[in-house]
């Protein structure tokens, strides 16, 4: 029974956060409570000669000034440091280990004071000495010192030799900036000293037992004296899924006093976490007359720190989405004094796709032949990495439909072909991949007599709807109004998940649900049998369904009892099961989400001022828990990729290796005026696959794309071909 | 943030005195630019003297026909004014073309003409520059200076001013008035603010303990051929890259009367007298409209990264009279240039 499954449900955590009743992590309050204030680091390298706290200290209200010298101690091991997302190779950052600064922004002391602004002010008064070192933070200038990480994946034929014989080639660089994730919440972590050594840190994390197994093995502490809970994030795009600097200050801060401490990063200081990683992505792609392709080469040059490796899969995709017999991948990191990047949404296919789609752009120019037939024309079935079927692909559909919501057939195919009075029209598309992947989670029902239902388990809800989905997915296995359901997450005690990312958990916790469901369903039925003249006697198990508060035989809904007479009968207060998912592994199918995205822009002739008048996303991402909260989504994810065509950039003033921009009046994201139509279009693609449910994920698909469409519209609008982004407007003067 | 003290002026006279008993002390009235400043340490006043609930709230027609806005009228009210609204327009345009709704609801005139540059590296205490923290030099002069002057610039600061009512204040011939130790004085507009030259750490020509009291616009109000373009690099919610306020006297298509400046490119709102004049009794066309632009843009140069400011601003330059001339003044609502 879908009830719920599928449906444009509201989010049940809806009214908490537009009453504000959602309480963040910065809110939670505590008996004496104290407040640090972080002081960053000003320069990009180098050692702290003098640290000199004593004006801080003398500051009424000043509690302590934690710095590398005058702290408790800290886990000396890296492996103590590597959370469950930190990269493979490196040694992680770590707040107020020792004298020296590995990059601007670097947190280097924390004030603790009585109260906020009181650390605030004492943290003017702090006096820092750095003994500097030469530095480098611009990844162009540096860029002959790219070392190969990995191999995404092993070469296909031989891609040079089939460029250099292709018809038709098309190679250039594209480069897009380091970017920020800037989330509405600050990042803030209130750590509660509960007594005896033992913590309850809130904090704004994407993964809670992440945090939690990283504090204990940070600050050498057992299980059981640290908790972690984090119930609501106000957005975190990525930037949540490794401990942060607040959390470790602020457990810093409780251990080192013994009293609970607040720590809140500033929107400046947020710079100092995470972001995308600037990469230039060099494309060259090889192609016949009749568009088939030849060869697919793709080099990505990344930005990461001196102290970590962090890479991912920017440049897998076009091998895998496009028939070629040749091709040949890699990925390069410069090594520069600056933080490590992390995830952000749709890490690696965002800066990677965008580049291959404005290639294949570029190579239908070349070839003259519209875009979506170029990219039909080398549609592949299989994944062409692995050489895998995919467990679904309904990108042809999403190409159909989004054409047909666009209009695309009345696309005049000439670049500045198209205009309306003083403005040139643009349409643009491209394609838009993302991986399905799922994870191991875990979830507890607790089923009480009065019909009523506890859905548990420790993943986080970022913003993104997790709430929702597990609680319609638990309404429907358990044949209860959602009204019935309530839903408790993020909070370390709970059973196990990993971080909410990379588009696993609403696959993943939702099959938990399931899992779990139908031990409260296996149990109900043999209670329902053991009962005296049973309506379902003899009725066998698997016929036996929960539906309206009722055990009951499928299709015969004479023959039903009601749970609450069930636990009654049984003299039960409550049911309570826990389950892991499980997943049949399958090796021999590949798992993608797809979308096609098509743009129009219109852009003032002579002032080259942009608009992005409307974008269709047609998506491709199995079933649609929840066809609301799944929109918003996607609309969100177009907004994003407007930002990261027109708007996004990290900018550094690299004399002094510090962002100057770090402030969201100059750090520009797109405002309502930059956002006009957005229509989102799920195209079925049934999955009997990839799951019991057949759902793929929708956190990231969204944004891929995006961006790439925007490019080729404001290629075909005005006939330039921006290939460093973001797209401003003094790009297309001259 | 620095500690300060808290002061709430009772009247003018009070203001002006807490003011001058303390060099460092500081009006506050919409606070929407100081305390951004001082959370980052930028402005560090010892005091804060709070003009915010002075009577300097009143609209009021002049003898002569021009109007004189107190000081501390919010500029969503001035904006949505009748009188502004009916009378100069151009104003109204130009200050809804400025920040969101919640900035310009607390935005008071006077703290809008005494905003600050929103030069990335004023607001970093980490780096150097002139305006900030004067003789540690300018950090723009080599860095990013993609939106900063391209004209009145000097080796000391290349920062610009960043109001857009100022820009049709200037147009408009507007009036300064203000108040201090040693009475009261009348301030033209494009008197107001100053050139950076040796001294950018001085935005104005305002002494030390005056106060702005109000500002006076001339009768003549442009009302009919008017526009107020700003090109920035985002609909909405930024700040000018140029700006341009056009105003036109117009007999068939003959220019009586123009008045042309240009913002987001100098230290102060840009007007040259010679450009408007070379206007006069000419045919409001493109040729003519692209040959004041020219004259205004005189001597504009450019550093690394803001070179495509010159030709932006000419162009628009030319789309502003052009939409001026057409009576289809820019929308601040709607995005698309008229
Ligand atoms: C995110 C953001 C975006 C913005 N975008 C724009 C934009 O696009 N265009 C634009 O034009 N502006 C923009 N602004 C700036 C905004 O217009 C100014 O902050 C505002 O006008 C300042 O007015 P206020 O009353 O808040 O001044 P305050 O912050 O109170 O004061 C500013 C300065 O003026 C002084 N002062 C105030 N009143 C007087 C007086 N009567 N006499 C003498 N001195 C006085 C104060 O001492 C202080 O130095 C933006 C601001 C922000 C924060
Ligand atoms: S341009 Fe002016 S404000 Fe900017 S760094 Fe130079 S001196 Fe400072």
């Amino acid at each position: 029974m879908n009830a719920y499954v599928g449906t444009p449900t509201s989010r049940v955590d809806g009214r908490a956060k537009v009453t504000g009743a959602a309480k963040y992590a910065g809110e939670f309050a505590a008996d004496l409570l104290l407040h640090g204030f972080v002081v960053a680091a000003t320069i990009p390298r180098g050692r702290i000669a003098r640290l000199d706290t004593s004006k801080a200290l003398k500051v009424k209200g000043v509690v302590d000034v934690l710095t590398h010298a005058h702290r408790p101690p800290l886990a000396e091991q890296d492996e103590a440091w590597k959370d469950e997302v930190a990269p493979e190779q490196g040694s992680p950052f770590r707040p107020l280990y020792d004298n020296s600064v590995k990059f601007n922004g670097q947190p280097i002391a924390l004030v603790v004071a009585e109260d906020w602004e009181t650390a605030k002010f004492a943290a003017t008064r702090i006096r820092v000495e750095y003994e500097e070192e030469a530095f480098a933070t611009d990844l162009e200038s540096e860029r002959t010192k790219a070392a190969k990480v990995d191999q995404p994946h092993k070469p296909r034929g031989d891609a040079s030799a089939a460029l250099t014989r292709a018809a038709v080639h098309h190679e250039a660089d594209y480069v897009i900036p380091s970017e920020h994730h800037n989330p509405m919440e600050l990042y803030a972590t209130t750590a509660v000293w509960d007594g005896n050594g033992k913590l309850t840190v809130y904090d704004k994390t994407q993964g809670v037992q992440n945090v939690q197994k990283f504090l204990c093995s940070v600050f050498g502490r057992k299980p059981n004296e640290i908790r972690v809970i984090s119930p609501y994030v106000g957005g975190a795009f990525g930037s949540g899924l490794r401990p942060q600097h607040q959390v470790v200050l602020a457990t810093l801060g409780a251990l080192a006093l013994k009293r609970s401490v607040r720590v809140v990063l500033t929107r400046h200081q947020m710079y100092g976490l995470g972001y995308r990683p600037m990469t230039i992505e060099h494309v060259a792609l090889g192609a016949n007359r009749d568009g088939t392709l030849e060869a697919v080469m793709h080099e990505a040059i990344a930005v990461t720190s001196r102290f970590e490796n962090f890479s991912r899969n920017d440049t897998g995709w076009g091998e895998q989405l496009y028939k070629s017999p040749n091709s040949r991948l890699s990925h390069k990191l410069v090594h520069l004094d600056v933080a490590t990047p992390c995830d952000m949404r749709a890490p690696g296919a965002a800066s990677g796709v965008c580049a291959l789609e404005c290639a294949m752009d570029e190579l239908a120019v070349a070839l003259k032949l519209d875009p979506i037939e170029l990219r039909l024309r080398c549609y592949s079935d299989r994944d062409q990495s692995e050489d895998l079927p995919y467990t679904s692909k309904q990108l042809r559909a999403c190409y159909a439909r989004g054409a047909e919501a666009f209009g695309w057939s009345r696309r005049a195919p000439g670049p500045r072909s198209m205009r309306d009075g003083k403005e040139l029209v643009g349409w643009g598309m491209a394609t838009g991949v993302w991986e399905a992947l799922q994870m191991p989670v875990a979830v507890r029902i607790v089923l009480t007599a009065n019909g009523h239902a506890e859905v548990s388990c420790a993943a986080s809800d970022i913003g993104t709807g997790t709430y929702t989905i597990v609680a319609q997915v638990a309404a429907d296995a358990l044949g209860l109004p959602i009204e019935n359901i309530s839903v408790r997450l993020a909070d370390s005690s709970l059973p196990q998940a990993p971080v909410e990312g990379g588009s696993w958990m609403a696959a993943s916790s939702a099959h938990a649900v399931l899992g779990a469901a139908e031990e409260i369903r296996q149990e109900l039925v043999r209670r329902v049998k053991a009962m005296p003249a049973s309506p379902l006697g003899g009725v066998d198990a698997p016929d036996i369904i929960l539906v309206d508060g009722t055990v009951t035989k499928a299709g015969d809904r004479s023959r039903a009892v009601s749970i609450a007479d069930i636990m009654r009968h049984s003299k039960l207060e409550r049911i309570e099961k826990e389950k892991l998912n499980q997943f049949e592994e399958e090796k021999s199918y590949a798992r993608n989400t797809h979308s096609a995205v098509f743009a129009e822009v219109k852009v003032d002739e002579q002032l080259g001022v942009i608009r992005v008048t409307r974008v269709v996303s047609a998506v491709a991402a199995g079933r649609i828990l929840n066809t609301k909260t799944g929109r918003s989504q996607v609309m969100g994810s177009v907004v994003w990729g407007i930002g990261m065509a027109l708007h996004e950039e990290t900018l550094m003033d690299h004399r002094f290796g510090r962002i100057m921009n770090a402030n969201i009046a100059e750090y520009h994201i797109p405002v309502n005026a930059d956002v006009h139509d957005i229509d989102v279009i799920f195209v079925d693609e049934p999955d009997d696959r990839i799951n019991r449910l057949g759902v793929k994920g929708l956190g990231e698909i969204g944004i891929v794309g995006v961006p790439a469409a925007i490019a080729n519209a404001v290629y075909h609008a005005t006939g330039k071909r921006i290939r460093r982004f973001p797209i401003t407007l003094d790009k297309l003067l001259d | 943030m620095n500690n300060f003290q808290y002061s709430r002026a009772s009247d003018v006279a009070d203001a002006i005195r807490l003011l001058a008993a303390d060099p460092s002390a500081k009006l506050i009235a919409g606070g929407t630019n100081l305390i951004d400043l001082m959370k980052e340490n930028v402005e560090r006043p010892s005091r804060l003297v709070d003009i915010s609930r002075l009577p300097l709230r009143d609209i009021e027609e002049t003898a002569d026909g021009g109007l004189r806005i107190g000081a501390l009228v919010p500029n969503s009210d001035l904006a949505y004014h009748p009188l502004i609204e009916q009378r100069y327009p151009l104003l109204a345009s130009a200050i809804l073309a400025g920040a969101s709704a919640q900035l310009r609801n607390m935005a008071s005139v006077g703290g809008n003409l005494m905003q600050r540059t929103r030069c990335a590296y004023f607001y970093d205490t980490a780096t150097p520059c002139n305006k900030r923290s004067p003789g540690t030099g300018c950090s723009a002069l080599d860095g990013l200076n993609r939106n900063h002057a391209i004209l009145g610039t000097s080796r000391s600061c290349i920062a610009t001013n960043p109001s857009d009512m100022s820009v049709a204040l200037a147009a408009l011939g507007a009036l300064v008035h203000t108040a201090g130790t040693t009475g009261q004085r009348t301030i033209a507009l494009t008197d107001f603010h100053r050139l950076p030259d040796d001294k950018p750490h001085v935005d104005t020509n305002l002494g030390s303990g005056e106060i702005i009291t109000a500002i006076e616009l001339p009768p003549h109000g442009f009302a009919r051929n008017y526009s107020y373009l700003k090109v920035r690099d985002r609909l909405s919610y930024a700040f000018a890259l140029v700006s341009v306020a056009a105003a036109l006297e117009l007999e068939g298509n003959a220019i009586g009367e123009a008045r042309l400046a240009l913002g987001g490119v100098a230290h102060k709102p840009w007007r040259n007298l010679d450009a408007e004049a070379a206007l006069r009794g000419q045919a409001a066309t493109p040729d003519h409209f692209g040959r004041a632009a020219d004259l205004l843009l005189q001597g504009a140069t450019a550093r690394s990264q803001n070179g495509f400011k010159i030709e932006l601003a000419r162009r628009a330059v030319v789309r502003t009279l052009m939409q001026a001339a057409n009576a289809t003044p820019q929308s601040q609502a709607h995005k698309k240039i008229a």
